[in-house]
C-alpha cells in the first residue's frame, strides 16, 4: 500500500480567466484527518471538484494511492475508492432514507445495470442500507421519505452514504453547516467512529469542532496553499491570522 | 389479491372491446394501445429520465417506413422484415442518443427536434425510396398459421398482447435496480455520478430502450394503417406523444395510458361530433394543467388520499 493517499501536483483551476485554484500542490497520507481551512472563495470546494471530477483541470496532476486519475472519469474515481459530501445536501428527497442508501449501494454493484433485477425483490440491498441506519440510530425512520426528515439526519444519511461505500479516501465539504449543537454533536460522534483505514479530508469553518477531528491542516488563501502544518503550527501562523481569522 | 383482481379488472377492460358489435371501436381501441406503447416508451425519457424530447416520432415513423419497404419493395416475408424494422431502429436509436445526450434540458430538446425534422424532411424528399407525400403503400395485414390479422378483432388481440408485453417489461425496468438509477439521474444526476453511477451511460440505455419499444409501436402502426407517408415522422406526432405522458402523468405507468386513451378518444370520438375537436384537446390540456398539473393518474391519486380520512387504509 502507497503510504499517501492522495497527491496533488501543481493543479490549477480559472473560471474565465479568474483564477480558483493556483498551483496547489499538497500530499496527504493514508489514514490521514486533514483540515482545508480559508476564507469564502479560497479555492477549497473547487479543489474537491478537481479531485473528484466534477470539474476538469487547467494543469497539474492528481494521485489516488499512486494512480493518476487528473483525466479520469468522475464515476470511475468512485470506483476507486474516493467518496464526498456536498456542501449543499444532495440526495433525493422524495425517496425513503432506506432507498437513498441503496442507491449508495448500487453506485459500485453490477447489478446496477441490471434492467430486470426488480428492487422489491432484493432483500440483501435492503438489509444492507437498514444496517446502515441502524449504525446511525434512524432504522425506525427507514421508511420516511427523506424530505420528512430534520437537516441534521439528512446531513447524517448523506456521510452514511459515502460511507456505506467503504471508501478509501472521504472528502467531507462543510459537514457541520447550518447544523444545531446537538446535531453538531452527533455529526462529530459520526465522524469519530470512520475506520482509521479511511483518509478523510474536510473542509471546515467550525474551527472548534474541525480543529478537533483534524491531524494536519492546509490553509488557501486566494486559490493558493499559505500554511500547512499540524495544529498548532497554523494556529500560531501569523498569515493564518491575518487572512483567516481576521487578527 | 387486491392486485390480482385489478390485473383482472385491467384484463377485461382490454379484452371488452373486442365483444363490441361495431369496428369501429375495435380500431379505436387498437389506436388506443399502439399509442400507448409509444407513449410508454417516450415517458421512459420523460418521466423516468427527465429528458424531454420532441423527436419520438421517429421511432415510431422508421420502423413503420421500414416494415413496409422491407416487405413490398425489397420482398421480405413479414416476419424477418417486422425483427429487422425493429432491429435497425433501435440501432439508430444508439446513434441518435449518442448525438442527443451531449446535452441536457433544452439542448437536449432541439438535437431530438432537429433529427426529427431531418429525418422528415428525408421522408418527403427520398421519393425513390420512401414514396415522397404519397408514402408506401401495397401493404397487407399476413395470415400467420391461418389467424387472419385482417379482421379488425384478431389484430386488436394481437395488439392487445404486444401491449401487455410491453407494460410488463417496461413496468419491470422502472422498478429495476436499473430503474431506480435512472430515477435517481433524473432527480440528482451530479450525486449519482459522486455514487459511481455513469450518469451518460444511464440516459443512454434508457435513451435505447425508449427507441426500442418506439419501433415496436412503428411496427404496429404499419400493421394497422397498412399505409406510411412522411405524416407519421412529423413533429405533431412528437408533440402528441409528449401530450399524452404530460396529461397522464410522466414518471407513471398507467399515466401514459391514460394520456393516450384521452387523445386517441379526443382525436377519433369526439371529432365525429364536434367541429372544432382540436380547440376541445386544447382546452383539455389546459384544463389538466390547471388542476392537476402532475398529469391525470398522479392528481386523481392525490384528491383521492386527500379524501381518505389520515389514519385510514
Amino acid at each position: 500500500m502507497s503510504a499517501e493517499a492522495l497527491r496533488l501536483e501543481g493543479l490549477s483551476k480559472s473560471f474565465g480567466g479568474v483564477p480558483a485554484v493556483r498551483g496547489v500542490s499538497l500530499a496527504i497520507a493514508d489514514g490521514e484527518r486533514r483540515l482545508l481551512l480559508g476564507p469564502n472563495g479560497a479555492g477549497k470546494t473547487t479543489l474537491f471538484n478537481l479531485v473528484t471530477g466534477d470539474l476538469p483541470p487547467d494543469t497539474g496532476s492528481i494521485r489516488l494511492f499512486g494512480r493518476e486519475i487528473s483525466r479520469m472519469a468522475a464515476h470511475r474515481r468512485v470506483h476507486l475508492g474516493l467518496a464526498r459530501t456536498y456542501q449543499v445536501i444532495t440526495l433525493f428527497p422524495r425517496d425513503t432514507l432506506a432507498h437513498n442508501l441503496e442507491l449508495a449501494l448500487l453506485g459500485l454493484s453490477p447489478l446496477r445495470w441490471n434492467p430486470v433485477a426488480l428492487l422489491s425483490r432484493r432483500p440483501e440491498l435492503r438489509e444492507r442500507a437498514l444496517a446502515v441506519l441502524d449504525r446511525l440510530g434512524l432504522r425506525a425512520a427507514a421508511d420516511r421519505r427523506l424530505s420528512d426528515t430534520s437537516y441534521g439526519e439528512q446531513r447524517r444519511v448523506e456521510i452514511a452514504m459515502a460511507l456505506s461505500q467503504e471508501p478509501r479516501v472521504l472528502l467531507l465539504d462543510e459537514p457541520f453547516a447550518g447544523l444545531s449543537q446537538e446535531e453538531r454533536r452527533d455529526i462529530q460522534q459520526q465522524l469519530a467512529a470512520i475506520p482509521r483505514r479511511v483518509t478523510v479530508v474536510m473542509i471546515e469553518h467550525d474551527l472548534d469542532v474541525a480543529l478537533s477531528f483534524a491531524e494536519r491542516i492546509t490553509v488557501l488563501h486566494q486559490g493558493e496553499i499559505i500554511v500547512e502544518g499540524s495544529r498548532a503550527e497554523v494556529v500560531a501562523d501569523a498569515r493564518v491570522q491575518e487572512v483567516y481569522l481576521g487578527t | 389479491m387486491i392486485r390480482v383482481l385489478l390485473v383482472a379488472a385491467f384484463s377485461l377492460l382490454l379484452l371488452a372491446p373486442a365483444l363490441s358489435p361495431s369496428d369501429f371501436y375495435v380500431n379505436v381501441a387498437t389506436q388506443i394501445l399502439i399509442a400507448a406503447i409509444f407513449a410508454l416508451s417516450l415517458n421512459l425519457l420523460v418521466g423516468y429520465g427527465g429528458l424531454i424530447s420532441l423527436g419520438h416520432a421517429v421511432y415510431l415513423g422508421v420502423s413503420a417506413y421500414l416494415t413496409i419497404w422491407l416487405v413490398t419493395r425489397a420482398g421480405l416475408s413479414h416476419l424477418p422484415a417486422a425483427v429487422a424494422a425493429v432491429v435497425l431502429t433501435t440501432a439508430m436509436s444508439l446513434l441518435f442518443g449518442i448525438l442527443a445526450l451531449r446535452a441536457t434540458g433544452l439542448g437536449f430538446l432541439m438535437i431530438t427536434l432537429a433529427l426529427g425534422q431531418i429525418l422528415w424532411g428525408l421522408a418527403y424528399r427520398w421519393v425513390s425510396v420512401t414514396g415522397g407525400d404519397n408514402g408506401l403503400s401495397g401493404f397487407q395485414r399476413p395470415q400467420p398459421f391461418g389467424i387472419d390479422l385482417a379482421s379488425p378483432r384478431t389484430f386488436y388481440l394481437m395488439t392487445v398482447a404486444v401491449f401487455a408485453c410491453a407494460f410488463v417489461l417496461i413496468a419491470v425496468l422502472v422498478r429495476s435496480t436499473f430503474g431506480a438509477g435512472l430515477r435517481g439521474v433524473r432527480d440528482q444526476p451530479r450525486r449519482m455520478q459522486a455514487l459511481g453511477w455513469h450518469v451518460w451511460m444511464v440516459r443512454l440505455v434508457a435513451f435505447v430502450a425508449a427507441g426500442f419499444w418506439g419501433a415496436v409501436a412503428g411496427v404496429l402502426y404499419a400493421y394497422y394503417n397498412q399505409f406510411v407517408s412522411p405524416h407519421v415522422l412529423a413533429l405533431t406526432n412528437s408533440a402528441e406523444a409528449l401530450l399524452m405522458v404530460i396529461a397522464g402523468g410522466a414518471g407513471t405507468l398507467l399515466g401514459p395510458v391514460v394520456g393516450a386513451v384521452v387523445v386517441v378518444m379526443l382525436k377519433n370520438v369526439v371529432s365525429a361530433y364536434v367541429t372544432r375537436w382540436v380547440m376541445l384537446l386544447g382546452l383539455v390540456f389546459v384544463a389538466i394543467v390547471a388542476f392537476m398539473p402532475e398529469g391525470l393518474v398522479p392528481g386523481i391519486d392525490r384528491l383521492r388520499r386527500r379524501r381518505r380520512p389520515a389514519g385510514t387504509t
